[in-house]
């Protein structure tokens, strides 16, 4: 038993539980606002099961492709594998039995539904992190295409089809994904640097990159109304969404006018709970 | 600054759902642009306190936030004298513009004397107060709104006190410590939500 707990404790760092868990609650969001999640009970834990895993299981393998770079950040190295407690052959096998189960399981659910998320694995684990990130900034365009297959995947099941409301809504988190990466590698430049990643700040300057974010929060806020509206958000609930994406758009703005760290790094964690929030309230209010 | 704790962020939270649900509910009958007033005013009230629950208050150091914090006041006013005095609403909507462009030309223009700048939010602050403190309770006295609308009222007052404390510890010239008035805020922003919400369920 000790064991285990002590393999769990070495593991549960690997999957960014955070952000896997944001993930997840947008594949979520994105069933839950085609179907009732009480009526439908165990569909939906099914959705959350197979999504954990096979987020995790890619969370696990860029762990560990990433490991070199990963030991060269200081925000870093002290994960399992850069510090050594985890060896990367246990971390592959670990990561590549996660991610079949995750997959394997949506493909038994329902094909589409399983080919949706295997994309995401695939944009992530091999497009993302294995091909594009060590080459070009632009390798965030494919993460945030693979951040939004949770949500299409979701919907996707909810209706048996791809739908435009599922396309609005991945088409959202791709454009909120410059939001909350970009500001994040401004806040770690140096990092990202002593590792050789290119990043926008590095490639492009600020100026650029603060314009990037701000133009693309726009974006997502405008596709998140329309996804919302799309859904059958009554008005009450797209005030309080238009409110909300406000909020990021200002944040947004007032970086790009007056930029500080403060505030930067302020618009990366509204960012998340932005994401959140607007997910949460398509998962109830329908 | 003082640092935020578990408390104070639990009670920003509140506020700030509480904020989130009228924005949601709306008010019964409200034309639309008391409709719109009430969105930006409770609105500004969120987005405020979700800014305060991320950032801390450090986040109150910025020169937004005299600007930011006089819009739930005008706002929440225009809205009023939209809904219940339609007669003054050009007026009252001239005062409310020119009143925040005042409040954001001296709070932006180093070269305005401090004196003014505190005396245009004064007035500012204090008619846009009273008009949300005096309103709701002339109306429930006269009969014309049930009594329960006067807690509206009870949250002007206490948006009143909340604006005039931080207007004056940012002008340099504070009312009470820093210290206590950052003590108080979280609390005093859910009891001025909790008043407007439970004010205007009782439309």
């Amino acid at each position: 038993m000790e064991v285990i707990k002590a393999k769990l404790r070495l593991y549960w760092p690997l999957i960014k539980s955070m952000q896997t868990a944001l993930l997840v609650i947008t594949g979520l969001a994105g069933f839950m606002s085609t179907r009732c999640p009480l009526l439908n009970w165990k569909t939906t834990l099914a959705v959350a099961g197979s999504l954990f895993l096979a987020v995790s299981g890619s969370t696990i393998l860029n762990m560990w492709y990433d490991r070199d770079i990963d030991a060269k950040m200081k925000r870093t190295q002290k994960r399992p594998l850069p510090s050594g407690e985890l060896s990367p052959r246990e971390a592959l096998i670990l990561g590549l039995i996660v991610s079949a189960l995750g997959v394997g399981w949506a493909l038994t659910m329902d094909w589409l539904y399983g080919l949706v998320v295997f994309a995401g694995l695939f944009f992530d684990v091999v497009v993302y992190t294995i091909w594009l990130k060590r080459r070009t900034p632009w390798s965030i365009v494919w993460g945030g295409i693979s951040g939004g297959m949770p949500v299409l995947a979701g919907r996707t099941l909810g209706t048996g089809h791809i739908e435009w409301i599922g396309i609005v809504l991945a088409l959202a988190i791709l454009f909120w994904i410059p939001t909350h990466i970009l500001t994040f590698s401004m806040r770690y430049r140096e990092d990202y640097a002593r590792a050789g990643v290119p990043t926008f700040p590095s490639a492009y300057g600020d100026r650029v990159t603060q314009t990037i974010i701000a133009g693309s929060s726009v974006i997502a806020s405008l596709l998140m109304i329309v996804a919302a509206y799309g859904i059958g958000l009554t008005v009450g609930y797209l005030r309080l969404m238009a409110v909300l994406s406000a909020g990021m758009l200002l944040l947004a703005l007032g970086s790009a006018i007056r930029p500080s760290e403060n505030l930067n790094f302020g618009l990366f964690k509204y960012a998340s709970l932005y994401m959140l929030s607007a997910m949460t309230l398509m998962m109830f209010v329908v | 600054m003082k640092k935020m704790s578990s408390l104070d962020r639990v009670l920003l939270l509140i506020t700030g759902l509480l904020a989130a649900y009228q924005i949601v509910v709306g008010v019964d009958g409200a034309p639309a642009l008391s409709m719109w007033a009430y969105t930006v005013a409770f609105g500004v009230l969120l987005v405020a306190g979700l800014l305060l629950i991320i950032m801390g208050f450090g986040v109150l150091e910025s020169p937004w936030v005299v600007i930011v914090s006089t819009i739930i006041p005008l706002s929440l006013s225009l809205g009023l004298v939209a809904q219940y005095a339609p007669q003054y609403t050009t007026l009252y909507g001239i005062f409310a513009v020119l009143g925040f462009l005042a409040i954001v030309y001296t709070r932006l223009t180093p070269s305005t004397p401090k004196k003014w700048a505190i005396m245009v939010l004064a007035v500012v602050h204090g008619i846009a107060g009273l008009v949300i403190f005096l309103l709701p309770i002339i109306l429930a006295l006269k009969g014309v709104m049930p009594g329960g609308f006067t807690l509206v009222g009870v949250g002007g007052a206490l948006i009143g006190v909340g604006g005039l404390l931080l207007a004056f510890l940012k002008a340099g010239k504070p009312i009470l410590s820093e210290k206590t008035i950052l003590t108080v805020l979280p609390g005093l922003l859910l009891l001025m939500a909790a008043a407007f919400v439970a004010g205007f369920a009782a439309v």
